[in-house]
């Protein structure tokens, strides 16, 4: 592992107003995750863990605190320089797919090369490529509703990988997978992992946080266990 | 992200629903649709009015018996008052220095046979200033002499129509034509002048001289002798036109014995103020259409706002997606503005073909003029964009201002 740390949290802390009251979701948060890690995020809802999630993936800022990934102070970005950080170093896979409708894999895939402030050349070849990684290869030009639910699920991995992310973040990927494919899946986030990406797990299930090599629990707002 | 790109997806999402999408541009469609029928129209009309001042000319008062006051109380109509007669013709001809032409007219219908065709038609009994007065040329042969008029000559000249039904190509003149089964020489044929506001054709019609008109033909008045049914003059270029007919209202006065405080028992008509009045009227027209067309294209903006909001609702996850890897808020916004846009130009669109197909449809129906201007398709396109812009901003602000948290879990 290098020295630098890829991710860095101090003290991070992050207080929701809820009507009248303070929501103190995060109530500081210290860790680093290097880069080549496998690490599980698991807690109960409401344990702080999708709010530090949110965090990680730049959707959202720190209250207070330094969090501060591949280089950048979170806290300290605009909201395009935000939509930037997620679109160059963050790939995203959520439980629900969130593939749009009524359009291609192979043009789902290439949705956030839409988006990146240097053109990706040869867009199309380099989405295939990312569906032949995830195996759908064959299958590039059928709509979500005609996959199955792995293929889908594999469809938004292809998407999430499409920008050469440095870090894979999934939230819950197989919440809504049986266990086959659920198998699948978590096959291809170790294939990706062991091809140097940096991938960070959010599940309830501790089957699936085994995959990882590093699980950090999270309840009320502090991260209460970290083994490896 | 750049407009091709936005544009197309726009393009997929509109297709995707497309009812919906019909259905949205309905308003702008109907509102462009109206707008360039009722432009078509309003300027058919005021080409119309254009025509007309050319047809008749601008410097022409028409004098007739009968009060024109239109206010309560009982009138006395056309038919009450005693016509004029040529006598009054002369006294206007000789005694007011402003006037270029005048002539006493008669009007009536009748039926002419020449080579075993028959043909009804308007004939006017007039004198030889007649054709000055209405600005009339004669295309080929002569008009009537002072002495054919005086004397009540048997001759004719022909309206281009009249000509053309009874004789074809060949040329009338020096043929006999029988009116009222009266002998009649035709002298002359008239320059074409085309279709009337009215939209009756000016060329049907036959022009005889007064005088044979009252005796032979149309039938005179039995009380006034030499009598004409209204007087056409023409004032002299140069002319104040309101001085000349102060002196002709004066003179008819003093001829016709009306006392000073009663009412005239005739009246004298402008031209130029008839067609004043047109076309201000036609002016406030045009204002209320406008104002129309506005309600419909601000109704049809409403249309595609409330259409856009339900869409930025329907794709909230899609805008959570989008803003999770990596869209930014101007992408965000731009993409539901182009939409919007593209709805509207696509409305703007079909509303613009139905308008000219409409206009053509009214034109050939109802036998009204319509004109369509060009011009009118930039402003009908450009009034939609305009639309979709300032409709579509709202909706695709509230999708750019987004919670990509939130807006990830919408269900």
């Amino acid at each position: 592992m290098s020295a630098v740390p890829l991710i860095r949290c101090r003290n991070l802390q992050k207080t929701y107003v809820m009507g009248d009251n303070l929501v103190y979701a995060l109530r500081g948060v210290s860790l680093d995750i290097y880069a080549g890690e496998y690490v599980a995020i698991m807690g109960a809802s409401g344990s702080g863990k999708s709010t530090f999630m949110n965090l990680l993936g730049a959707l959202d800022v720190p209250t207070s605190g330094d969090l501060e990934i591949d280089g950048r102070h979170i806290g300290t970005l605009s909201s395009d320089e935000l939509a930037a950080f997620r679109n160059e170093v963050m790939g995203f896979v959520f439980q629900q797919f969130n593939l749009l409708a009524r359009t291609s894999a192979l043009a789902n895939v290439e949705l956030p090369m839409l988006y990146s402030r240097h053109p990706a050349k040869h867009r199309d070849e380099r989405a295939k490529a990312c569906l032949e990684l995830v195996g759908l290869g064959t299958r590039m030009d059928h709509h979500p509703s005609q996959l199955s639910g792995g293929q889908q699920q594999r469809v938004a991995i292809a998407r999430a990988l499409v920008n050469e992310p440095r870090i894979l973040l999934a939230d819950e990927p197989t919440g809504a997978l049986d266990t086959t494919t659920s198998e699948e899946v978590m096959g291809i986030f170790g294939k990706l992992n062991q091809m140097g990406i940096t991938v960070i797990l959010v599940t309830h299930e501790p089957d699936i946080a085994a995959y990882a090599r590093r699980q950090l629990v999270f309840r009320d707002g502090l991260v209460v266990e970290d083994k490896s | 992200m750049n407009l091709a790109i936005a544009i197309q997806i726009a393009w997929l999402a509109l297709r995707i629903n497309i009812l919906r999408s019909l259905l949205a541009m309905l308003g702008i469609i109907i509102g462009v649709a109206s707008v360039i029928i009722m432009v078509s129209i309003s300027t058919g009309a005021k080409q119309e009015v254009g025509r007309l001042i050319q047809g008749l000319g601008t410097n022409l008062l028409v004098i007739s018996p009968g009060s024109s006051d239109m206010g309560g109380g009982r009138q006395s109509g056309t038919g009450t008052a005693p016509p004029f007669s040529d006598a009054d013709t002369l006294a206007l001809r000789q005694q007011i220095s402003g006037v270029a032409a005048v002539s006493g007219t008669m009007r009536g219908s009748v039926t002419v046979v020449a080579s075993g065709i028959n043909w009804s038609t308007t004939a006017y009994g007039v004198n030889e200033e007649y054709l000055e007065v209405r600005d009339w040329g004669i295309t080929d042969g002569r008009n009537f002499s002072a002495a054919e008029v005086r004397s009540g000559g048997k001759v004719v000249m022909l309206g281009r129509t009249v000509a053309k039904q009874l004789f074809n190509d060949n040329s009338p003149l020096g043929s006999q034509i029988r009116i009222k089964d009266i002998p009649f020489q035709v002298i002359a044929v008239l320059d074409s002048k085309g279709q009337s506001a009215m939209g009756n054709d000016n060329d049907d019609v036959l022009i005889i001289p007064v005088t044979t008109a009252r005796k032979r033909v149309l039938g005179g008045n039995n009380t006034v002798p030499n009598s004409v049914q209204t007087i056409m003059l023409e004032v002299a270029q140069n002319e104040s036109m309101s001085d000349v007919q102060q002196e002709v209202e004066n003179l008819l006065r003093q001829r016709r014995n009306v006392r000073s405080g009663s009412k005239d028992d005739f009246s004298v008509r402008n031209l130029a103020e008839f067609i004043k009045a047109r076309t201000a009227t036609q002016n406030t027209l045009s204002v209320l259409l406008a104002s129309t067309a506005m309600i419909s294209l601000l109704v049809g903006g409403i249309g595609i706002m409330n259409i856009m909001l339900v869409s930025v609702t329907e794709r909230t996850r899609e805008i959570g997606l989008r803003i999770a890897i990596g869209a930014r808020q101007q992408d965000i916004r731009n993409q539901f503005l182009v939409e919007s846009v593209t709805l509207c130009l696509l409305g703007g669109f079909i509303g613009l073909l139905l308008g000219v197909l409409g206009s053509l449809g009214i034109s050939f129906l109802g036998q009204w003029p319509i004109a369509i201007d060009f011009n009118i398709a930039f402003i009908a396109l450009g009034s939609s964009a305009f639309v979709g812009i300032f409709f579509g901003f709202f909706p695709a602000q509230r999708a750019a201002r987004m919670n990509p948290i939130d807006a990830l879990r919408y269900e």
